[in-house]
């Protein structure tokens, strides 16, 4: 579909249930779905002659830590024969395992492996669910909101010991988070009085 | 008597030249044969996404010129980009021109160390040494206009920081007559050259249904014979008006994504050209206060000025709720920035695309009954940067 409103259509029309909510901004299209129709819909949008997306751009996560559904599985693609990018999102909550996509993209195996080093989601049938970018050994997922910025350890080379040592982190100083926001919004009365003048002159 | 045959593991890097950075590349080897690579990466991750989401907008862009370190100012683009659209501010015409000329420089920049050490990992060592020279210079107008050779920070959500200094633009302009030359002459050395041809061409294959399959993008995708450009296809800022070409190859083997890198740069050059020859004077940066910082000069005479320089650096610019998913045409391919903003002066999440990711993953489906030697020059034709590979 080369109109990204008649796409929003056919997909409704199409998927019907499967997708809980569209919307077009930025000139690209979100969907929202369940977790388990996720396939389902990957299907669709790849093989779909009306949509074709057939390119995975790219997988991750939100974190919101405070939300019961906590994280939020984000995919994106793009489709080169209709120039359109669409973004599919599903809620999950912590521990929950989702399907991978790898046997329809083989190019999902390193998103979802990053994902699942980076926030600690577990894919159902992935070839080969490693860590990917933390090093070898590592514990804890970085990118969740309750990870501490500065890590958990710090490595250093042992000079007694002659090996790399990983030690828990130790700061000379705390790191500080300045809260620079203000509430101050500048002055309104400025801005209405020149508004005046405009209508004035 | 039966003979026990056993497969070799080899471990390729991390400290390997040929791996172009920290790559550690697990080979297992049936006699010179490569039956399976498995590549271990994250021996540069720094944490970029982690730490965007601790810093305000504005101390974002420097962590973009720590990702592909080769091609600082591309990076920074998307990310400009990004908040832009969802500011909804409008960038001066003259600040679109001064980014498109150093997005091409940085693409010439790019191009220029992979196609040379591509030379070198397959044996060619003049090349190198000719084409870093060009870099010299390039890296020159990188710092004039802002003061470093590499990692930039110049390029800002509404603009640029500063104007180009008195000379450049006739510097640049006068580049752009010499280095063609320069381009020619490496292409004399590789282009016909016997050696460099038996190393490359049907090295690598990827066809095209599997180029779109692995999430490949740029030269990678290009190289299979897929017209994708997104300067061409979603052009952002002033490409539009820019008339350029795009080099597709036919094979899809580490010689045609060769011969579109220089073909790109022959293009790059013409758009800096251009870009130039159309340059007229006016603002580099959004007229908006809230966002653009004032001068110098203003801070001086105004005290709203002055309020609005301390403002801006110390809690920095909100940006209203919403997220967007922005990418440019990097010299190694799709670079994105998914972004979320939470009306706070920081990013909620900044998940960056790197099309890097993507290309060395399928380093298994590549280099599978290759021989070993053909791992340098398949890894070098996947022009693989560290920075932007485990960010």
């Amino acid at each position: 579909m080369k109109n990204l409103i008649d796409l929003e259509k056919k997909i409704n029309s199409e998927l019907t249930t499967k997708i809980n909510r569209t919307e077009i901004k930025h000139n690209q299209i979100y969907l929202e779905t369940d977790k388990d129709d996720l396939i389902d819909v990957v299907l669709f949008l790849k093989t779909n002659n009306d949509t074709k997306f057939r390119q995975l751009i790219d997988i991750t996560v939100v974190d919101y830590p405070e939300n019961n559904q906590r994280f939020e599985v984000v995919y994106l693609f793009l489709s080169h024969e209709f120039n359109q990018r669409l973004i599919l999102k599903y809620t999950i909550a912590e521990n929950e395992i989702i399907p991978s996509i790898t046997s329809i993209f083989p190019g999902a195996n390193w998103m979802e492996r990053e994902v699942f080093d980076m926030y600690g989601v577990s894919f159902k049938d992935h070839p080969d669910l490693r860590r990917i970018l933390t090093d070898y050994g590592f514990e804890g997922h970085p990118l969740r909101k309750d990870f501490p910025l500065t890590g958990h350890t710090e490595v250093r080379y042992s000079e007694d010991q002659k090996k790399v040592i990983n030690e828990p982190v130790k700061l000379e100083q705390n790191y500080r988070n300045f809260d620079y926001e203000s509430p101050w919004e500048g002055t309104k009365y400025i801005k209405e009085e020149l508004d005046n003048n405009d209508k004035k002159n | 008597m039966t003979k026990k045959i056993k497969n070799l593991n080899l471990n390729f890097g991390p400290q390997h030249p040929a791996a172009h950075g920290v790559l550690r590349l697990i080979l297992e080897l049936d006699g010179e044969v490569v039956e399976k690579a498995d590549p271990h990466i994250g021996l540069l991750h720094r944490g970029t996404e982690k730490l965007i989401e601790n810093k305000t907008y504005m101390q974002a862009v420097p962590y973009f010129d720590r990702l592909d370190y080769v091609a600082p100012m591309n990076q920074e683009h998307a990310f400009a980009l990004a908040t832009e659209k969802i500011l909804e501010i409008d960038v001066p015409i003259r600040a679109q021109y001064i980014r498109v000329i150093f997005c091409e420089i940085g693409r010439i920049l790019s191009h220029i160390l992979n196609v040379t050490t591509q030379a070198m990992d397959v044996g060619a060592l003049t090349p190198t040494l000719w084409g870093f020279e060009e870099r010299e210079k390039l890296m020159g107008f990188y710092e004039r206009v802002s003061g470093s050779r590499l990692h930039a920070n110049y390029f800002r959500a509404g603009g640029v920081h500063q104007d180009l200094p008195q000379g450049l633009e006739e510097d640049i302009a006068e580049f752009c007559e010499t280095f063609p030359k320069i381009i020619n002459d490496l292409e004399s050395l590789l282009t016909e050259n016997r050696i460099f041809k038996q190393r490359n061409v049907d090295i690598g294959v990827v066809t095209k249904k599997d180029a779109l399959d692995y999430s490949f993008s740029g030269v990678m995708i290009r190289g299979s014979g897929v017209p994708w450009d997104l300067r061409k296809s979603q052009p952002y800022d002033c490409y539009e008006q820019l008339d350029f070409k795009i080099p597709v190859g036919k094979n899809g083997d580490c010689y045609d994504r060769y011969l579109c890198r220089i073909e790109e740069m022959k293009e790059s050059v013409s758009i800096i050209k251009q870009c130039l020859s159309k340059m007229e004077k006016g603002p580099i940066k959004s007229l908006d206060g809230k966002i653009s910082p004032p001068s110098k000069k203003e801070i001086k005479q105004s005290m709203e000025s002055l309020i609005h320089h301390f403002k801006l650096f110390t809690e920095g610019y909100r940006v209203p709720k919403d997220e967007i998913y922005t990418a440019v045409e990097a010299p190694k391919g799709e670079f994105g920035v998914y972004l979320i903003s939470d009306g706070s002066n920081k990013p909620y999440k900044c998940k960056i695309r790197a099309p890097g990711f993507s290309h060395l993953q399928s380093m298994d489906y590549l280099i599978k009954g290759h021989m070993l030697a053909d791992v340098p020059a398949v890894l070098g034709s996947l022009d693989i940067v560290f920075g932007e590979v485990d960010r």
